[in-house]
């Protein structure tokens, strides 16, 4: 076995052409499972394996499945590839280099629940990579691995390929649904969740590339051999998406909790340091813009999902944005409570409401007429909207604001103008003081 | 989910259906969540957050089954750990609520300094201003002042036609959806929508014509905010300013409760009726009106309106007071005597029926009246008419609910709206009719008859019920001609019925077992393409009364009567052939000339009206009455409910109420009537007739608290939505099959059916036809259905007709002249006609009949 599981193109040259898959122990697990695993055998090695999603959440994969009620059809099994948090660049590594491990994990998927239907819904921007997924799938149609019998078994499964149309919130399960049922794409209040209620009302499981790119390995080699990777509670290899302001930016593969912020960004094999000898790191976004910022003092934290929650953020999907010593906090605060205000749905007030006055805001405050009180202002506006949104999108984009004010607030204060020397008394109504200019 | 759970919500115990909305559970306890998105009619949808609370769970020890307490004594309560949506959230057993903690109280100063940011706060020209959830729940939930710029605020466009009748706001829209919601979900006609995201997100119509939907000003009473407007009311009053008097919706035999807005007005030089609100009956019409009822009302105070009596001199109608005019009515009627006769419309009040029956049976010894239009199968639904009690809101599975010849949206637009929730609710519908109609989309079986054999439908159906014995054994005692009716049917065995009516014979057997095997039964029967009435009207009252489906609440006939009081129409007048030719002819509320309809030829012809009418211009005397919105009175409805409207606005010029005008009469005739008011009458109606007892003004006013509570004068949350009924439910007069020892006789009539060949003309009633009324509501005129002949191209080819020509279309010896209009969607062999043409409160309303059809090429008649 080589260095890779999930990245393994990177060793195996032209791993997106079946034949070369197939050589390379393609669909062995798929075969596996097909015809010497049952449904539930599948769904419990990988509960097993302690596999938990790779999308953001962290929740456990095989759990997951379990939710999933035996005797309501039609399901579906619904694969998240609308890779779209800033910073985020693994899936599209994943389909475009090692297109079948993914068929595969999502076919395996799609038996252990016993649904009919696979839908890919990939974001709008992935065009070519879309179409590169479609000539996988339909090869591995052509070789009767998908469609009616596979194998030669009872089991029948259908794979399908959708676009998106751009939008970040189409990220969010839900509204993912929504938007692949033809409809806007808003969020659903959850519960129910997709489980029970998913795609067109009916039971349907919502994984993202990634997690179920470890699904062939763990149903090949076994749960326990998947567990000698990464952490008791964080099994398996992740993929690190590493960008900002390094040398070396780009997706690392390693286990989960084995490396540390700083192995990742100055690690020799991985980031290769900042750019620039006399650069220092300022903080990292753990997980692009959702998560809250980590000031330098957590670089040696470990990478696994419980050692970045403790230090007072979230892994997430893994997209590590470094911000060095020349990064403008307030700047980057503003450009990311921008992209939220952008992205934001529409759909529930604190969301709609709050990123746009957040937003407002910033604009003042980086355009030199900010107010005393502004940063105790954004700092309220996000606590009311914190905790009140109906999906996690709202509290995300509070996470740049309270979490750079927490750690950067000086540089908060260093945007309000001053005034330049003490008032001087001056008749009433003869001068006019607008304040920063 | 069955049965009740125990929940507390700020420390009070409640007990609820298992399945209640938290916010709702509150409710019940008088405990107020603050919602905008939330409308207790609709699904919830989470969005606007206003509703965020507390809930947690009590701690359940799992050894004991107890609640674990804490060493006070106290249950251990497991809060959530976010604030939850007191919409979306359903009671469970065990779940305390909090909704008046401070941490709430931050969630709800949060959410609407939030909605606030985006507000135009243009309270004082805003038409919601006054009656406004987001004014009111500001006042008593939010913050004193926002900290946001004013100068931030978006300005968005603040005129947008959604159609010819409602205008939104973007800028005063808070996105809660419930207009989309309302369309999607009540009205099934999902033509609005949420296009863009964010704070671009914006309410948009995708139906050509835009917001195409009869329902579409219910969106501006359940809009929280000012932002759908209706261009009717728009920026004319302010909600303080108008007196809401309590009425009944005259267009349609629904009977909706509805308030009319009235305010002094100097554009029409006294009072005018500014708006019609729906007024709550949660058994007639729950909280919504159809666009109708809504936006036709201008007739009332219209220009045109009749305002004096008129004579005839010198060949010109020429304006005479009121002491000459009663004068040379009642010598002429007097003349007459027995010879007179009367036609009379069916929009008439029930108070004025009754004396005009007197006035010729008792003043003249006439019994020469007659109803307009002539109606049949009065006496099957006095006898078999639904169930008091009946209630579309209470069908659930087990109930069936049958729509026949007629079309449940176009003709009774709000029987549609509670159809469809019944069937929501997991109500069966089965639809037979000649042509497609909407109902259809939720019909578990649609019967496509050819038009004509409706009757031979149901014989078929009676065949069935007879053939497999499903008869109702119980009923079996009380039913009367049983063994004349099987033997009878003996001449129409399936096939042929299958053949002749073009309904697979497997779809009858299913149809009929389907009605038989149905815990509850209503069978709504319309008139379209009817050819013999009485037939078809006694197999549907066979086929109820032999499967136990009448007598009690949700079982019986349901009638789609044309008018607002056809059912008072028919209990106090009837329907009964004139003489051709009569000395003195007394017209009232009807227009048989421009409705195309035969009229006896008088040697002298009154006439009383709103307008002058077509038959009105023929007249030798006109006289003004007054109309609904003028006075007093009572309607009827098809379910034989009555209900009591009251006076909004004074007499428009020197109009009468038609009642006053017969006391007038009666008393230069020698009669000692001494009626002071329609109250009066309906006294004596209630002391008289049985079928009326005890329905005076008092028992018509009864009222009881409705669930949901809407509009009340405390909640403030759904503020404009409806009116609270507080003048009154009505009584529903019980049918004959009621009274626990009335014989349940069954009908044979051989069913008359049309040739095959035949081209059959179809009276077809559309909601927006033109017609008298509808025509004085500018706003609708892009809407109207203009009067004409369709047909399938096939049988337009066939007469030799080509689009747009004028067809001359000779029907039971009338000739009437209209374009003819090509319509692939139309049957063949059929040509719908309008079923009323011109027309006041008259209304045409063609006959079922053997229509003769010729038609050719024509010029315009007038």
């Amino acid at each position: 076995m080589g260095r890779y599981i999930l990245l393994r193109h990177r060793e195996i040259p032209e791993l997106h052409r079946l034949d070369v898959y197939l050589r390379h122990g393609g669909y062995e697990a798929w075969r596996k499972a097909l015809t010497s695993m049952t449904p539930d055998q599948v769904i419990e090695e990988v509960k097993a394996s302690g596999l938990r999603g790779r999308g953001g959440a962290g929740f456990p994969t095989g759990v997951k499945w379990s939710f999933v009620p035996k005797n309501v059809f039609p399901k579906y099994v619904v694969v998240n590839a609308d890779e779209s948090e800033p910073g985020t660049f693994k899936d599209r590594e994943i389909m475009e280099g090692n297109p079948h491990q993914l068929i595969e994990g999502a076919l395996l998927a799609a038996y252990a629940i016993q649904a009919e239907r696979v839908y890919v819904y990939i974001r709008g921007e992935y065009r070519s990579v879309a179409r590169r997924l479609e000539a996988a799938i339909a090869e591995a149609y052509a070789a009767g691995l998908i469609g009616r019998n596979v194998l030669g078994t009872n089991y029948s499964v259908e794979m399908f390929v959708h676009l998106g149309a751009g939008a970040y919130i189409c990220g969010e399960e839900t509204a993912l649904l929504e938007s692949l049922e033809g409809k806007i794409g808003h969020p659903r209040v959850r519960p129910p969740f997709p489980a029970t209620f998913g795609l067109y009302g009916q039971p349907t499981v919502v994984n993202n590339v990634e997690t179920l790119a470890n699904v062939p390995p763990i149903i090949l080699n076994g749960a326990s051999w998947y567990r000698t990777m990464g952490t008791e509670k964080s099994p398996g290899p992740k993929i690190f998406c590493l960008s900002g302001r390094v040398r070396r930016p780009g997706n690392y593969e390693a286990e989960l909790g084995k490396i540390t912020f700083r192995d990742l960004i100055f690690g020799e094999e991985y980031g290769q340091g900042l750019l620039g000898e006399e650069r220092t790191v300022k903080a990292i976004l753990p997980a692009g813009a959702s998560a809250p910022m980590l000031p330098a003092s957590a670089l040696d934290t470990p990478l696994d999902y419980e050692s970045v929650q403790a230090a007072g953020s979230m892994l997430g999907s893994a997209s590590i944005i470094v911000l060095d010593d020349t990064v403008d906090i307030v700047w980057a605060a503003y450009k990311m409570v921008r992209f939220f205000q952008h992205e934001s749905c529409g759909k529930c007030t604190p969301c709609r409401e709050g990123t746009y006055w957040l937003r407002r805001v910033y604009e003042r405050l980086v355009a030199g007429r900010g107010r005393p009180k502004d940063p105790e202002l954004l700092e309220s506006i996000a606590r009311q909207m914190a905790g009140k949104t109906l999906c996690p999108l709202g509290d995300f984009a509070t996470s740049p604001v309270l979490s750079s004010l927490k750690h950067f607030r000086k540089e908060y204060e260093a945007y309000i103008p001053q005034p330049l020397e003490a008032p001087v008394a001056a008749p009433a109504g003869t001068v006019e003081t607008v304040p920063g200019r | 989910m069955t049965g009740t759970v125990r929940v507390i919500i700020n420390d009070r115990p409640i007990e609820v259906p298992a399945g209640t909305l938290v916010v709702d559970a509150a409710k019940r306890l008088g405990v107020d969540i603050p919602v905008f998105c939330y409308h207790p009619k609709l699904e919830p949808a989470g969005m606007c957050r206003m509703c965020l609370v507390e809930i947690g769970m009590i701690k359940m020890d799992p050894q004991t089954r107890q609640p674990m307490r804490d060493e006070e004594g106290r249950p251990v309560i497991q809060w959530m750990p976010r604030l939850q949506t007191a919409c979306t959230t359903r009671v469970a057993e065990g779940m305390v609520v909090r909704t008046n903690t401070l941490q709430v109280q931050e969630a709800q100063r949060a959410i609407l300094e939030f909605l606030l940011t985006s507000h135009p706060l243009d309270c004082p020209i805003c038409d919601k201003g006054g009656e406004c959830p987001l004014q009111n729940l500001t006042m008593r939930y939010g913050p004193g002042e926002s900290r946001f710029d004013y100068a931030d605020k978006m300005h968005q466009e603040k005129r947008v036609p959604l159609g010819d009748l409602i205008l939104l706001d973007r800028e005063r829209c808070i996105l809660c959806g419930r207009c989309i919601r309302f369309q999607e979900e009540i009205a099934d006609d999902p033509v609005l929508g949420f296009s863009d995201r964010g704070r671009g997100m914006e309410i948009i119509t995708f139906s050509d014509p835009p917001f195409a939907s009869y329902f579409s000003g219910n969106t501006t009473d359940i809009c929280p905010v000012g932002a759908l407007t209706t261009t009717d009311f728009r920026f004319r009053a302010r909600p303080w300013e108008m007196t809401p008097i309590p009425s009944i919706c005259p267009h349609c035999p629904v009977g909706c409760n509805i308030t009319l807005d009235v305010r002094p007005s100097a554009r029409k030089g006294g009072w005018d009726i500014l708006r019609v609100m729906p007024r709550q009956h949660e058994a007639v019409n729950e909280i919504w009106i159809c666009d109708k009822g809504r936006f036709v009302h201008h007739f009332a105070t219209a220009e045109d309106r009749l305002r004096q009596p008129l004579i005839r001199r010198n060949g010109e109608l020429t304006p005479v007071s009121w002491e000459d005019v009663l004068e040379v009515v009642a010598e002429a009627l007097s003349r007459a005597g027995p010879q007179a006769a009367g036609l009379v419309g069916d929009r008439l009040p029930n108070e004025d029926l009754y004396l005009f029956r007197r006035l010729f049976g008792e003043a003249l010894g006439s019994s020469w009246i007659s109803m307009d239009p002539p109606i049949f199968g009065g006496e099957w639904v006095a006898r078999y008419g639904v169930g008091t009690g009946t209630d579309f809101g209470q069908m659930r599975p087990g109930s069936l609910i049958v729509v026949m010849a007629g079309d449940l949206e176009e003709e009774a637009p709000v029987w549609f709206l509670r159809v469809r929730g019944a069937v929501r609710r997991g109500a069966r519908l089965i639809v037979a009719g000649g042509k497609p109609q909407k109902a259809e989309r939720y019909a578990d079986l649609i019967l496509r008859y050819r038009f004509g054999t409706e009757a031979l439908v149901l014989v078929g159906a009676l065949q069935v019920l007879l053939d497999e014995n499903r008869v109702a054994p119980e009923v079996l005692p009380r039913l009367d001609g049983l063994e004349a009716l099987r033997k009878a049917l003996e001449g129409y065995p399936l096939d042929f019925i299958g053949q002749r009516t073009g309904v697979p014979v497997e779809q009858i057997r299913a149809f009929a077992r389907a009605i038989a095997e149905a815990g509850e039964v209503v069978l709504i029967f319309g008139r379209e393409g009817v050819v013999d009435g009485e037939a078809f009207v006694g197999m549907a009252a066979n086929v109820l009364a032999l499967t136990g489906h009448v007598g009690r609440p949700n079982n019986g006939l349901l009638p789609l009567w044309p008018h607002a009081n056809t059912q008072g129409a028919l209990d106090f007048i009837g329907a009964r052939p004139l003489p051709e030719e009569v000395p003195v002819l007394y017209v009232v509320g009807a227009d048989p000339v421009g409705d195309g309809r035969p009229m006896p030829r008088a040697g002298f012809l009154i006439v009383q009206d709103l307008f002058l009418t077509e038959t009105a211009r023929m007249a030798d005397v006109v006289l003004p009455a007054q109309s609904w919105a003028e006075r007093d009175g009572t309607f009827t409805s098809a379910e034989r409910r009555v209900q009591r409207f009251y006076k909004a606005i004074p007499a428009v010029g020197e109009a009468r109420g038609d009642w006053e005008i017969f006391i007038a009469i009666a008393l230069r005739l020698g009669q000692r009537w001494r009626y002071l008011s329609p109250e009066a009458v309906m006294d004596e109606i209630a002391r008289t007739d049985p079928r009326y007892a005890g329905m005076d003004y008092g028992a018509l006013a009864w009222t009881q608290p409705q669930w949901p509570p809407v509009g009340t004068s405390r909640d403030l949350y759904f503020g404009g939505t409806a009116r609270p009924n507080t003048a009154g439910l009505g009584r529903v007069r019980p049918s004959e099959a009621e009274t626990p020892e009335a014989r349940w006789p069954l009908a044979w009539k051989a069913p008359e059916i049309p040739s095959e060949e035949s081209i059959l003309a179809i009276p077809t009633r559309r909601l927006y036809q033109e017609g008298t009324l509808i025509a004085r509501t500018p706003h609708l005129r892009g809407r109207t259905v203009p009067w004409a002949a369709r047909m399938h191209p096939e049988t337009a080819r066939r007469l030799g007709l080509e689009a747009g020509q004028m067809a001359v279309v000779r029907v039971n010896g009338q000739t009437l002249r209209l374009p003819a209009l090509v319509d692939p969607s139309v049957p063949s062999q059929v040509i719908l006609l309008p079923a009323s043409l011109t027309a006041r409160a008259g209304v045409v309303e063609a006959l079922p009949v053997k229509f003769r059809v010729e038609v050719g090429n024509g010029a315009l008649p007038r």
